[in-house]
């Protein structure tokens, strides 16, 4: 089977047919029974943070209402707030100018501007604080030649502000260049024609039309920097998620971590479910079919140099320094003659878990994937919603649950692999539920039909029609949770069995132990995992957190 | 089992069975279908049958609920009530119904729906049960659609045409006892369609099968069934033989869905009406005011002579090259529309004659329309 890797969107994005869902009888029971199971794991740990949240001897209430859920509250808002309203700064200019403009080198610097999301936000984090933390290269040298010793505090709000506006702006570029290439340029020409000038009629009918994509990749950014763990934690900032981790190494008031935690989803979740609405209302001004028409390129004139400068000072800061600095420590490493022999190990561990993972997200997200496209059964529906529960789910939140877990009623699981796979499998199968969605939508469904017609069973539509159809989706699906299982750090961290490193926990641990050079390798080669099937994330982001787009 | 006693009639025998043996079933019959989305009644108490080797057009346009209810007997969907039998038994009724893959009906759909993953010979031997005889199946259904040697072909690699023909024969090769169509040329060219529509119609005459046809255009009901049903608003509002159908619409609708129509006021008394038109036959009795129904090709245009009193004036004229149509305003201040043949030097400004062919049909009086 072929596995269309779409191209880094530099061309016009051709549309997809998709079919609507036809109205059917009742989904047969097996498929109902099988979509249900998968949703009942994902509720799992959610269900057993309530039960634990509500055993807690001082009472829920008075736990939610210590002072110092307030404030952790309000950091992990700021900070989602401060990176989403930044990430759309850079994104939205940035997008104009390499989708609609004469920019020099405006075809390469597009896909360019996605890259970021390859790096590990956690790397990057590594990274800015070698070079601009206190004794870091850029401080040193600054305060020895010339004299400042005064040099901003990179630790708090600022580095993790910075790191993750810089490393999460794709999410915005690649929802709004892409908005940028489906809105019909017609508007627009038709606002000149009744008296606007360029500007005003850009102001009054694209960038209108922006909104929605704009707002939507902001709050993809700011839920990622909500979930995120690595980050904040290696600038120290209080957000949610490092409380939750510093509470539950300070082992002895784990109902608390459970309330902290059960706050941290409920922010996620709406942001999740804002972010649903904004989405539909964006693909309202997408256009429907035929291909875009060509646009007429904006001539910038001699600004094109300063946005050019602009763009590349920006893809410095978030390509150029993690890499070099990963780079500048890898030879270094090299130099002093370090010992990577437990590279090989950590390498494979990350392969095989990501690969399995991929794999069981994949079969679970099938029935789930078929039930909710082929039937319209309200049951079709909720069980959809509750599997894409998933990416409201932090990934601290989730290992932290299962740890609760396991330690108290499955100890024979407690660190051990199968468990670890669960885990990832609530976290990341929305992703695969996503992909097969809209393979499952491209397939129409009375090809289904046809082979019922012609005598053969549902189940045995199933595996001779629409599996085989479906294989680019699924295969997706499989690349897409390798490739963030392979990244994931908060629940490999915390469930897996003593003694097995991967790529992730290896830069973790060489950070922790302030080994920089050590965490150059396993970074490098992280990096090196997702860049090249990352073509595949990069062209399908929205499918990351966002079905529909082939 | 009773579904699958598919007993292929010969072509030889088919006059016959177009008046069945009263003690024998019909092949499909529907009884006061209903079928409802969200509430709203989609098909509203259809009632219809086929006899062998009988081909029946469902004829309506876009959301009247035909394809719904080829989708009913197909067995895709569950009646909110009453029943589709195949030759006496009942395979769907509301809360109990036949899957579709045992009710062995081959479906024909409008893009053709090949599967894209498999080969056109692995398409046509989908449904072929048993693997005996399964190639020589395959290349006996290509042959009746004209494609034989496709069998290694790839979907894409055939003209719209070819899909629909494979399409067929995927479907005859399943050994069905009905065939369903949903309009089945709707998406090809009209030259195209037109020799597509011919042959399909020979094939399935060959085969002596039990066709259910669903389509939107009048022409190819009229041309190609043997009874047309056309259905408006989910129900049907006319079943009958094609001919019939045309001249002896029962409804104002009816009549101008299947052709153009127009409507002239009139007293009826017994099988005489009085109208603009003058004192006419009539194919039916009434009394008291009705709609005359007259069809433009119905009205016949003489020129202006001696012993030809003219009694309208030709206002303009159309000339599509088969034939023309031409609007002539009568003394009276009636206007009306005439299709005449390609030939005859009538212009606009003449003055001519106008007079009606044969039997008019006389309709209850709208109301408020």
């Amino acid at each position: 089977m072929i596995i269309r890797l779409p191209r880094l969107r530099t061309a016009v994005a051709v549309p997809v047919r998709t079919f609507d869902r036809p109205p059917s009888p009742a989904p047969p029971r097996s498929l109902t029974a099988a979509a249900m199971f998968v949703a009942a794991g994902v509720l799992l740990p959610l269900g057993y943070l309530v039960l634990r949240a509500s055993q807690a001897r001082e009472g829920v209430w008075d736990l939610l209402l210590r002072p110092r859920t307030l404030d952790v509250l309000i950091n992990t808002i700021v900070l989602a707030v401060a990176v989403g309203l930044t990430a759309a700064a850079i994104a939205v200019p940035a997008a104009w100018f390499t989708v609609r403009t004469d920019i020099p080198l405006g075809r390469w610097l597009a896909p360019m501007c996605a890259l970021p999301l390859v790096i590990p936000s956690y790397v990057g984090a590594l990274t800015f604080i070698a070079v601009l933390g206190p004794r870091g290269y850029f401080s040193s040298w600054i305060s020895e030649s010339v004299g400042i010793s005064w040099f901003p505090n990179i630790y708090g709000f600022t580095g993790a502000w910075l790191v993750l506006s810089l490393f999460t702006f794709p999410y915005v570029f690649l929802t709004v260049s892409g908005a940028l290439r489906g809105i019909d340029p017609i508007h627009e020409e038709a606002a000149r024609s009744l008296g606007k000038g360029p500007l005003g009629a850009f102001a009054s009918t694209t960038l209108r039309q922006l909104r929605p994509a704009a707002i939507s990749g902001m709050l993809l950014a700011a839920l990622y920097t909500v979930s995120d763990f690595g980050v904040v934690t290696l600038f120290r900032y209080d957000s949610l998620t490092r409380a939750i981790y510093v509470q539950y190494g300070a082992s002895f008031d784990r109902s608390y971590a459970a309330v902290l935690s059960l706050v941290l989803v409920t922010f996620a979740v709406l942001l999740l479910a804002i972010e649903s609405q904004w989405r539909d209302r964006a693909a309202y001004y997408r256009i429907g079919a035929g291909v875009a028409r060509q646009r007429k390129v904006v001539e910038l004139g001699w600004k094109r140099y300063p946005a050019f400068a602009c763009l590349v000072a920006l893809l410095s800061l978030a390509l150029m320094l993690p890499m070099g600095v990963l780079l500048f420590w890898l030879t270094r490493a090299v130099e002093r003659g370090d010992d990577f022999s437990g590279l090989a190990q950590s390498t494979a561990n990350s392969l095989i878990l990501g690969g399995s993972a991929g794999m069981l997200a994949a079969i679970c997200a099938l029935p789930v994937a078929v039930l909710a496209t082929r039937y319209r059964s309200r049951i079709g529906r909720l069980v959809e919603r509750m599997t894409y529960l998933g990416y409201g789910l932090p990934g601290i939140v989730i290992a932290l649950s299962f740890v609760f877990l396991g330690a108290n009623y499955a100890p024979q699981f407690y660190q051990t692999v199968p468990l670890l796979l669960f885990a990832y499998v609530v976290r990341f199968v929305p992703q695969a539920v996503g992909s097969t969605r809209s393979s499952l939508l491209q397939i129409n469904p009375r090809l289904e039909d046809a082979a019922r017609g012609l005598g053969r069973s549902w189940r045995g539509t199933l595996w001779s029609i629409t599996v085989p159809l479906a294989v680019p989706g699924i295969m997706t699906g499989i690349v897409l949770v390798f490739l963030t299982v392979v990244k994931e750090l908060p629940i490999t961290l915390l469930m897996r069995p003593t003694g097995m490193d991967t790529l992730a926990t290896d830069v973790w641990t060489a950070a922790g132990d302030f080994a920089y050079g050590r965490a150059a390798a396993p970074a490098l080669l992280l990096i090196l995992m997702s860049a090249i099937p990352s073509m595949l994330v990069l062209g399908r982001v929205r499918d990351v957190s966002v079905s529909g787009e082939g | 089992m009773v579904l699958e006693m598919a007993i292929r009639a010969k072509p030889a025998a088919k006059e016959q069975q177009r008046k069945p043996d009263p003690g024998l079933p019909p092949v499909l019959e529907i009884q006061n279908l209903v079928k409802r989305f969200s509430g709203v009644p989609v098909v509203d108490s259809v009632s219809l049958c086929a006899d062998r080797g009988e081909v029946v057009a469902i004829l309506g346009p876009s959301g009247c609920g035909k394809t719904t209810t080829l989708r009913l007997i197909a067995g895709f969907e569950q009646p909110d009530s009453g029943t589709v039998s195949i030759g006496g038994q009942i395979v769907s009724e509301p809360g109990r119904c036949l899957p579709p893959e045992r009710r062995r009906m081959g479906m024909v759909f409008q893009d053709g729906v090949l599967f894209p993953h498999m080969t056109v010979g692995e398409n046509v031997g989908f449904g072929v049960r048993g693997s005996a005889d399964r190639k020589q199946q395959i290349a006996e259904s290509l042959e009746l659609v004209g494609l034989q040697g496709l069998q290694s072909r790839m979907p894409y690699e055939l003209s719209g045409g070819q899909q629909q023909r494979v399409s067929l024969a995927r479907a005859i090769a399943s050994n069905p006892e009905i065939i369903l169509l949903d309009e089945p040329f709707a998406s090809l060219d009209s030259a195209l369609r037109i020799r597509l529509r011919a042959d399909v119609r020979q094939i399935l005459t060959e085969l002596g099968v039990t066709v259910i046809w669903v389509t939107h255009d009048q022409e190819e009901a009229l041309s190609l069934a043997d009874r047309v049903a056309v259905m408006f608003d989910g129900k049907i509002l006319q079943d009958a033989a094609p001919e019939e159908l045309y001249h002896r619409p029962v409804s104002r609708i009816v009549g101008s869905f299947v052709g153009d129509a127009q409507f002239v006021p009139g007293m009826a008394q017994g099988r005489r009406v009085d109208c603009e038109l003058g004192d006419l036959p009539t194919v039916g009795s009434a009394e008291g005011p009705v709609d005359v129904m007259i069809r433009p090709e119905a009205i016949r245009l003489t020129a202006h002579a001696e012993d030809v009193p003219a009694n309208a004036t030709v206002l303009s004229r159309l000339f599509f090259g088969h034939d023309q149509l031409l609007r002539v305003s009568l003394d009276t201040g009636l206007a009306l529309n005439v299709r005449l043949g390609s030939y005859g030097g009538i212009r606009p400004g003449d003055r001519v004659q106008v007079s009606v062919r044969g039997a008019v049909v006389t309709l209850p009086q709208a109301t408020s329309e």
